[in-house]
């Protein structure tokens, strides 16, 4: 029988390879699914807990966070475009110019 | 469960619609209407702005809360409304002959603004953990935007893509706190939150408000979430960054207080001790980290950060008094840095901007004005008498004082003592130094009428409310009622 700690557990699970994700890998569009993967933990978090909770304001918060995702996405998609066009190159640790 | 439709009540959410609407107009504007010149778009944005601070003015002290209890205007809110409010005012002014020197399209620019401003007000007005997050997203996203908005040069892009990858990193902490303290609650709602019983002894409850306690922190500035701040403040384009430093800083720190002061009940969990803590690491890695800084804009980050270190004593101090200092020190902070990147904005011609101490060197000399401004703001930023930081920290530190933590005050006066010397750095420079040789070749120019204007007008206010702080003590003393 599954329970709502396995759920609460599996959703810390996700959203620590999805931070561990943003800490190690280097290539900004890697980075950027870590945080939609933090991102679903949450969801998985909000919708376990509305279920045991037996309140509906948990599942209706996922939807506001999937619009949040969606329009992360399309701000995040633009800025990796733009630094591509301006150094045909998006390694994070190569973005270097600002440091003191 | 049945199912009952909250009454929809918009006025007290008026704040935030109206300059979200500004920003449609402006948007419709900028592509239905022809010209190839659209700096006129600014007057619109400025009307708009001028009108939602009417309309919040007109909130004063009504304390009514909309939308199911998740839309508060207690006094905090609206105060913190109108500080964002002026902050975005000044900002349309400066950005002006900043974005026809750069080429830059000035519609897109003022919608994103508008709709950053929009988000702030969002935040500040919020009740519910919900709308912090929403208000919070409706901010940050367009500030990435904004932060990377002068496409073809390469540290306003670099600015942008790591401000959205901390940024975004941080609000996932930030929504996983709420998850959290949804699950041990029932409810995000923050004044339902401090009527659950026992919560603070749930360590669902107790982890969640440590990770919302990341997310604010990133927003504001504490260490060890500050490391962003300076490389993302000198890469965007100056007058974002005097808008972010103040304005940010105001919208989450109304929430910040709101959520420690409202949904956690006093003497149910001590975080106290963890401000103070955090408030001494941020106030002194801050100032020490600015000493030795040779670019204005990002000496100015590190000085915000120490400034978010001071704001947090008053939280700290707690209650009404904590709340009105607060709010007094989030006002004097927001009009002395616009009048100091005002200032530097107008030290620069064209394109060209100085910003390293050895550029700066005789500006009094050529541009007496721009100098004396720049002089002015950074000497209120140290808190020296008569100037508006000086009344903001001797407010906060009374406080502080009044509620029993004398040694964070110390800690406090010491750190702007320390504060002093980088703030006057530049000063001495602009002074006593011989005009640097390129100033010759650059013919002086004549500095732009708004962009004047502005940093009057910020200036003025700075020296205003260091000599007559009453009026707007009081008003800040109704906000903490």
């Amino acid at each position: 029988m599954l329970t709502v700690t396995h759920y609460t557990v599996l959703s810390a699970i996700l959203f620590s390879i999805g931070a561990l994700a943003v800490l190690i890998r280097r290539n900004p569009l890697i980075m950027f699914m870590g945080i939609e993967l933090m991102l679903n933990a949450v969801n998985l978090a909000f919708v376990a807990f509305a279920r045991y909770l037996n309140n509906m304001d948990g599942q209706v918060f996922v939807f506001i966070v999937l619009t949040v995702a969606a329009a992360e996405v399309a701000v995040g998609l633009a800025l990796v475009v733009a630094i591509f066009r301006a150094r045909e190159n998006v390694d994070v640790d190569e973005i270097d110019a600002l440091k003191g | 469960m049945p199912l009952t439709i909250p009454e929809i009540n918009l006025i007290p959410l008026l704040p935030a619609i109206i300059p979200a609407l500004t920003a449609m107009v402006v948007m419709l504007a900028d592509v239905l209407l022809p010209g190839k010149n659209k700096s006129w778009l600014a007057v619109v944005a400025l009307a708009g702005l001028a009108i939602a601070a009417l309309q919040t003015f007109s909130l004063y002290g009504t304390d009514a809360t909309a939308f199911n209890e998740s839309i508060t205007t207690g006094p905090l809110a609206v105060g913190v409304c109108l500080v964002v409010l002026m902050a975005a005012f000044i900002t349309v002014l400066l950005s002006i002959d900043y974005l026809n020197a750069r080429n830059l399209d000035s519609g897109e620019y003022l919608a994103l603004l508008l709709g950053a401003t929009s988000g702030m007000l969002l935040m500040a007005l919020a009740n519910d953990l919900i709308v912090i997050f929403l208000g919070l997203e409706l901010f940050s996203l367009p500030l990435y935007v904004l932060c990377a908005f002068w496409r073809t040069n390469n540290l306003s892009l670099e600015a942008g893509i790591k401000y959205f990858l901390l940024g975004s990193f941080s609000s996932a902490f930030f929504l996983y706190g709420i998850a959290l303290i949804y699950g041990a609650t029932a409810s995000t709602n923050l004044s339902a939150i401090a009527t659950t019983a026992n919560a603070a002894t749930n360590p669902l409850f107790i982890m969640g408000v440590a990770l919302l306690l990341v997310g604010f922190g990133f927003k504001v500035g504490l260490v060890p979430f500050q490391w962003w701040m300076p490389d993302v403040y000198e890469g965007a384009p100056t007058p974002i960054t005097g808008f972010m430093s103040v304005a940010t800083k105001a919208a989450a720190f109304a929430a910040l207080f709101r959520t420690f002061l409202v949904a956690i009940p006093p003497g149910t969990l001590d975080w106290q001790f963890v401000m103070a803590l955090l408030a001494v690491v941020t106030m002194t890695v801050g100032n020490i980290a600015a000493l030795t800084q040779t670019n204005i804009k990002r000496m100015l980050a590190y000085s915000s950060i120490a400034h978010a270190g001071y704001i947090l004593i008053a939280l700290v101090a707690g209650g009404e008094a904590g709340a009105e200092a607060a709010l007094f020190y989030l006002a004097a902070y927001a009009v002395m840095n616009l009048a100091a990147f005002g200032a530097v904005l107008a030290l620069g011609h064209g394109e060209r901007e100085r910003l390293t101490m050895s550029e700066l060197a005789g500006a009094a000399q050529v541009k007496p004005w721009a100098a004396a401004a720049l002089a002015i703001s950074l000497l209120s930023l140290s808190g020296f008498p008569p100037f508006a930081g000086f009344v903001a920290k001797f407010f906060v530190f009374g406080t502080a004082v009044n509620s029993g933590y004398t040694w964070l005050a110390v800690v406090g006066a010491l750190n702007s003592l320390v504060s002093v010397y980088y703030y006057l750095g530049p000063v001495i420079r602009m002074y006593m130094s011989p005009p640097a040789e390129d100033w010759k070749q650059e013919a002086v120019s004549r500095i732009p009428a708004a962009l004047a204007f502005a940093v009057i007008v910020a200036v003025v206010l700075t020296v205003g409310m260091g000599f007559f702080p009453g009026g707007v003590i009081q008003f800040a003393q109704a906000a903490g009622r």
